[in-house]
């Protein structure tokens, strides 16, 4: 059916959650929507730590139990020296499994009426007169060009369409996090608790995580700035350092690579026939890495611009930029104050991560949360201290 | 030059957000860079969580001289 369709309202280029529910949302909103995914399968290969908050899951969705590996109700931190803190989360969190998520969010994309096209390769957009009208690509052997009111970039951490058309999407090496994961089996792990360790030798820049997926699997994985990845010991280097003294037994059964943009949200998130949406916008929160709900949120306030912008007026950046201002609005701010803490946090020795370890330490266990942990993280920088209160008071 | 080591590449596209002249190409099982564009800036290089992409000319890699 698409293959005989010349035109479309929006043309979608990547099947994540971002794309799934700009496609949705568009859809549902009476427009004609191709999405295009390179892959052969929406949600395969998984790139993520699959970790997301019930209350931002909830913005779209009534969690459905086939997504849930495991229901996460509190927090373990381990410092350098190993000196453990833990917490109860005040909202609960979810490790999900993303093969499941994903397909279902096209699903829901497709039953509103979207198209969706998986081993869809694009590789340029169609410019003509400064406006983008269009893409082209290759779907298993067979070029394409199809045209569009819309191009909606969805297309992850490469963000190439967005490039194409001149906006600044590239990811400085220092705001890169390189990602790389293991799903373990064969250990032994508490299934209800997140569990951070933070030090420059296991994850310099970064974070490396155990995320459970039942009491005997977990997603264990290490993130690493891009500026100390310079210094020759990848990602997976460190992973599988920390997998031999910490779970030698473990067996394997997949392995997830991928780049995590934890950059400020890109300035330009339009133009003339074009929006950016979720990682290839840089929405991912620059602190914790998380990037499905803002990619989904992203994607929903861009869709609802879309819908109105194409019944009232057309797809001129004008009448696009609501998308950008009202982006910047609920969440912009938010994620610029995350980057603000983000950077500082980047620049704490060990040293200060054991102090700070000892500071909640000190707290009361049934006092402790995430708001007085950074509180207490920020203590050599109080200017942050007010982007702290204010990020965890919407929390 | 960059040379790529194909058969340990998992596709992520991480190079391909890092490189500020959008020479790598990273399909669902495939990887190329036009080195006509290239400026062995290296940056590729680095963020690799694999290491998959090296650079040939040891004047110019942090990694070959470390």
């Amino acid at each position: 059916m698409w293959k005989e369709q010349k035109e479309f309202d929006c043309i979608v280029v990547g099947g994540g959650p971002a794309g799934s529910t700009f496609a949705r949302v568009a859809a549902e909103g009476g427009l004609s929507v191709l999405l295009l995914e390179k892959d052969r399968d929406i949600g395969v290969p998984v790139r993520c730590g699959e970790a997301v908050s019930d209350a931002g899951l909830r913005i779209f969705h009534e969690p459905d139990p086939r997504w849930i590996a495991s229901t996460i109700n509190r927090i373990r931190l381990i410092a350098p020296n190993e000196t453990v803190v833990e917490f109860d989360l005040q909202q609960k969190g979810y490790i999900l499994d993303r093969r499941i998520f994903d397909y279902d969010l096209a699903e829901y994309a497709s039953s509103a009426g979207a198209q969706i096209v998986t081993k869809a390769y694009v590789d340029d957009i169609i410019i003509e007169n400064d406006r983008v009208v269009g893409v082209k690509g290759t779907h298993v052997g067979e070029r394409f060009e199809k045209r569009a009111k819309i191009v909606v970039g969805a297309d992850g951490v490469e963000s190439r369409v967005g490039r194409w058309a001149g906006l600044k999407t590239t990811v400085k090496l220092k705001n890169m996090e390189c990602g790389f994961q293991k799903t373990v089996t064969g250990i032994d792990v508490d299934e209800h608790m997140f569990e951070f360790y933070l030090s420059k030798k296991w994850a310099p820049g970064g974070y490396l995580w155990v995320f459970p997926k039942g009491k005997n699997k977990a997603n264990i994985g290490v993130a690493i700035s891009g500026y100390y990845a310079k210094d020759g010991k990848s990602a997976q280097k460190f992973l599988d350092e920390f997998l031999a003294w910490k779970y030698p037994k473990a067996s394997v059964l997949t392995t997830v690579v991928g780049g995590i943009p934890i950059d400020k949200t890109v300035k330009q998130m339009v133009m003339d026939g074009l929006m950016l949406v979720g990682d290839a916008a840089h929405t991912v929160n620059p602190v914790t890495g998380g990037g499905i709900v803002p990619g989904m949120r992203s994607g929903l306030l861009a869709a609802e611009t879309a819908v109105k912008a194409l019944h009232n007026g057309g797809p001129a950046r004008k009448n696009l930029a609501a998308y950008e201002k009202e982006w910047h609005k609920i969440g912009g701010k938010n994620h610029e104050r995350f980057y603000r803490i983000k950077e500082t946090i980047f620049r704490f020795t060990d040293d200060d991560l054991n102090r700070i370890a000892d500071g909640i330490s000190a707290v009361p266990a049934d006092d402790r949360s995430l708001l007085k942990l950074f509180s207490i993280a920020v203590r050599k920088k109080p200017s942050l201290l007010f982007d702290v209160i204010r990020v965890f008071a919407g929390l | 030059m960059i040379e790529i080591a194909e058969n340990k590449c998992d596709f992520c596209g991480c190079c391909v957000g890092v490189c500020p002249v959008n020479c790598i190409e990273v399909k669902e099982a495939e990887i190329s860079v036009d080195h006509d564009i290239c400026i062995d800036c290296d940056i590729c290089v680095y963020v690799c969580p694999i290491e998959v992409l090296s650079q040939t000319d040891p004047r110019k890699s942090s990694k070959a001289a470390a």
